[in-house]
């Protein structure tokens, strides 16, 4: 038999985008509060997609009075509707919302494609569902807060100022407004400058769903607005979720006063691989942990640490791995990494990875393609990395990944928590007693074993040290929004 | 001819001839081969699922599914296993290799017809001149429960009628027990009794179970000489799945990086849908790259499979679909 091999010929995948046409962009947007779109005072804004430069629309920035609108209407929701409303009638809104976003959930992921640069495959099989998720969980516990574990009877604490990053818009969105609803509270929620579209879309969604007016009232702006915002006087929580430097000065703003925060910021995870772990799913397990969503996740696993013995294998698996990634047009249902989020962000990536290099650390990307236009960077490795090196412990929010070794399990201990974080960490291992034995020793608030990046509504999320305090998601997540019987949240 | 002596020195020298210097030692004796074959890194089962989902996930349009269509029909076994076949049903078969649509001549014929071994000659008058393979089922197919002796012959007697290509399937019982030496001493001796013939290693995963078992079965086959490894039989479920092709694609990718040598893979049975099909074809392209996208590294054991790709094939050409009584049924 002939073993000449016939020529081999590459499978090109044909473009395959998924259509806009099913979102239906308004020119300009305004400020949804007491249930109406409303103008803004402040300068409006333009949000424009990162993967093209392309300006989607024209959106109303709220000035402090819009802001203080915005908390009245919140507040006279609350004290006239909100938490006088029966807890299953609560519940049953939140059901409503769920379905409609289930219904909608396509036009939501490209929207959220459009607007932050991510993958619709990950917008459509990650963000939305994770969204439409976290609104059933916590509808069915609207009226079952008394087994909450904050004692009989639960109080809500009023009105809640929200403010969300970028990374993730719908689902942080869902992680700050489904628990604050379903507990009894009305919000004011800022989306972040760049992507602001999707929390609008929502905004038509809580009409939809015939919400009571000022439920939910979200103001646009930027960093200006945010702080007009928590500085508001009537404001009786605050949740932030985004940079430590932002979360420092909250705060401080909240210090001394009746506000209560929860505050969900920055990380620098580590990725602990041991010698004995399963290398392939170990590889996708990197990738998905520093690639997924362009690495713009506070919880990304940005800090691989491998042991030695495994090292070089695990990188030259992870190379390969790497030249398969597919990155470009975010609409395409075939790409794995889309755009940076926006020029600024780009300009930190680009930053910090110059350090990298300037520092002595080996850099390595693919070979790929990168559009003209818009926001990019390759996906990146640096290997040689010391602990000492920047790119070892600042957030770098991007497609780019640093590469440790370690000797024992005592040194991968102590070199993953040597981070001012201590928001996530993934650990990789056949060894079940080994891994729960170093998850105990790790200090952060969520541990993968071996997987990375996968959330749940029923799992509390939350961080160590200076990635924050308070949970999200699950039980927990309620004790940010509601007051034991001691008066104590 | 007499059947081969069987003690291992015979068979270990077999392996020498075929060449890997420098796995001699993992393969020198049972326990030696058990902890070389339970030092290969452990398969992770969420894992493996979440990978294989992700690549489902892969859209694949246009010139791209024209490609995959015509792509898959030249790498199928065009296959038939049943104690009902005659000489008049492998005809039948054999003219369906060659053209799959009588309408249409820039359709590819298909890579093999797969019989069991006593239907051959008839397949090989068939396909003169076409360049189409014949494979045989061999070895007590398909559970593998005979002496070594009646393998080996059943084996020399499918090659001797023409079979270019041997699909073994191996001894689950001695795997299961941890008898791995015995397998891979079949194999060897399975291997030199095929001569030219090129030898496919049947893993039958659906009896294997863990991912672990199908890396360490797969990486056995390998060491042994099989110039393919293949999932299953089809005659046990689960056959092919594309988690279970993923791990052994995996294994033959690592076997390639270490060796040089490139293995080829063949899922069988349960595959019988286009898109499936096309599943397959990117998993190849993102695991072992393009190169395996050949009918020399990879194969479809399928029947039903190419009818569903004639339809899509005509669907893509025409516009429209054409129903089930516009392609033959054998």
């Amino acid at each position: 038999m002939s073993k000449a091999p016939t020529a081999a010929v590459g499978f090109e995948y044909a473009p395959a985008p998924e259509s806009r046409s099913i979102v239906d962009l308004r020119a300009s947007y305004g400020l949804f509060i007491n249930g109406e779109f409303v103008d803004g005072h402040g300068s409006s804004f333009k949000s424009i997609s990162p993967a093209t430069e392309e300006v989607l629309a024209e959106v109303a920035a709220a000035d402090a009075a819009d802001v203080d609108a915005a908390v009245r209407a919140a507040r006279q929701a609350y004290n006239r509707t909100w938490s006088r409303l029966a807890p299953a009638e609560r519940g049953k809104y939140l059901f409503r919302i769920a379905r409609i976003v289930q219904e909608r959930a396509r036009e939501l992921a490209v929207l959220e494609s459009l607007d932050n640069g991510k993958p619709i495959r990950e917008s459509r099989d990650v963000d939305v569902p994770l969204m439409a998720a976290h609104f059933f969980y916590y509808a069915g516990w609207a009226d079952k807060l008394s087994y909450a574990g904050l004692g009989p009877d639960p109080k809500p604490l009023g009105v809640a100022a929200q403010i969300i990053p970028w990374n993730f818009p719908l689902l942080m969105l869902a992680w700050k407004i489904a628990p604050a609803l379903a507990a009894g509270n009305t919000v004011v929620l800022k989306p972040a400058e760049t992507t602001p579209l999707t929390a609008l879309l929502f905004a038509e969604i809580c009409q939809q769903a015939d919400l009571p007016p000022g439920v939910v009232n979200i103001i646009t702006g930027a960093g200006e607005t945010g702080r007009a915002l928590v500085e508001h006087p009537d404001v009786d929580k605050i949740a932030f979720t985004g940079s430590t430097e932002v979360g420092r000065q909250i705060a401080r703003t909240a210090a001394g006063s009746r506000k209560k925060l929860t505050l969900e910021l920055g990380g620098k995870a580590a990725n602990i691989v041991f010698d004995d772990a399963p290398i392939d799913q170990a590889v996708e397990g990197i990738v998905n942990g520093i690639f997924f969503n362009q690495g713009h996740v506070c919880c990304a696993g940005s800090r691989l640490l491998v042991q030695e013995s495994v090292a070089e294998e695990l990188i030259s698996s992870l190379q390969r791995r790497l030249k398969t990634l597919r990155v470009g047009d975010p609409l395409d249902k075939n790409t794995d990494v889309g755009a940076i989020n926006s020029a600024e962000q780009l300009a930190r990536i680009r930053e910090l990875s110059d350090v990298g290099e300037e520092e002595g650390a080996v850099r390595w990307s693919p070979p790929c393609d990168l559009p003209d236009r818009g926001f990019w960077f390759p996906p990146t490795i640096f290997t040689d990395v010391s602990p000492a090196h920047r790119i070892a412990r600042e957030e770098i929010f991007g497609p780019v990944l640093s590469v440790l070794t370690f000797r024992t399990p005592d040194e991968a201990v102590a070199k993953a928590n040597n981070t001012p974080y201590g928001l996530s960490a993934g650990v990789w291992s056949d060894k079940g007693s080994r891994i729960l034995a170093i998850a105990s020793r790790l200090r952060a608030g969520v541990v993968w074993a071996n997987t990375f990046n996968r959330f749940d509504p029923t799992s509390p999320f939350g961080g160590y040290k200076e990635s924050g305090y308070g949970r999200e998601g699950g039980r927990h997540g309620l004790a940010a929004y509601l007051a034991g019987n001691d008066g104590e949240a | 001819m007499a059947a081969p002596t069987l003690d291992h020195t015979d068979a270990t020298a077999a392996a020498t001839a075929i060449a890997l210097p420098a796995y001699l030692d993992a393969t020198r004796d049972n326990a030696s081969l058990r902890a070389f074959l339970h030092g290969l890194p452990g398969v992770d089962q969420v894992g493996v699922e979440a990978r294989v989902a992700t690549l489902g996930t892969r859209s694949i349009k246009s010139t791209a599914k024209a490609w995959a269509i015509d792509k898959a029909i030249g790498l199928i076994d065009l296959t038939t296993l049943e104690g009902a076949d005659t000489p008049g049903k492998v005809a039948s078969l054999c003219a369906k290799a060659r053209r799959p649509d009588p309408s249409d001549p820039s359709c590819p014929p298909t890579a093999a017809v797969c019989v069991y071994g006593d239907l051959v000659p008839y397949a090989v008058e068939a396909l003169q001149g076409t360049g189409i393979h014949i494979a045989a089922v061999a070895t007590a197919f398909p559970s593998g429960r005979a002496s070594r002796e009646v393998k080996i012959a059943d084996v020399q007697d499918a090659v001797r009628a023409g079979a270019d290509e041997i699909d073994m399937v191996i001894d689950r019982g001695a795997f299961l027990a941890g008898r791995y030496l015995d397998v891979f001493d079949e194999i060897i001796a399975v291997k030199k009794a095929c001569g030219s013939a090129h030898l496919k290693v049947i893993l039958e995963t659906g009896e294997l179970v863990t991912y672990d078992n199908v890396r360490r079965a797969s990486w056995l086959a390998m060491l042994a000489g099989g110039d393919f490894i293949k999932t299953s039989t089809g005659k046990v479920s689960p056959a092919a799945t594309l988690p279970v092709t993923l791990v052994m694609l995996e294994a033959v990718r690592d076997f390639a990086g270490v060796t040089g040598r490139r293995i080829g893979m063949k899922p069988a049975g349960g595959i019988k849908t286009s898109k499936d099909a096309i599943k397959y074809l990117v998993m190849i392209n993102e695991t072992t790259g393009p190169d395996w996208l050949n009918p020399d590294l990879f194969r479809f054991g399928a029947s039903s499979l190419l009818n569903d790709l004639l339809q899509q094939r005509h669907k893509l050409r025409t516009g429209h679909y054409s129903g089930p009584d516009y392609v033959t049924v054998d």
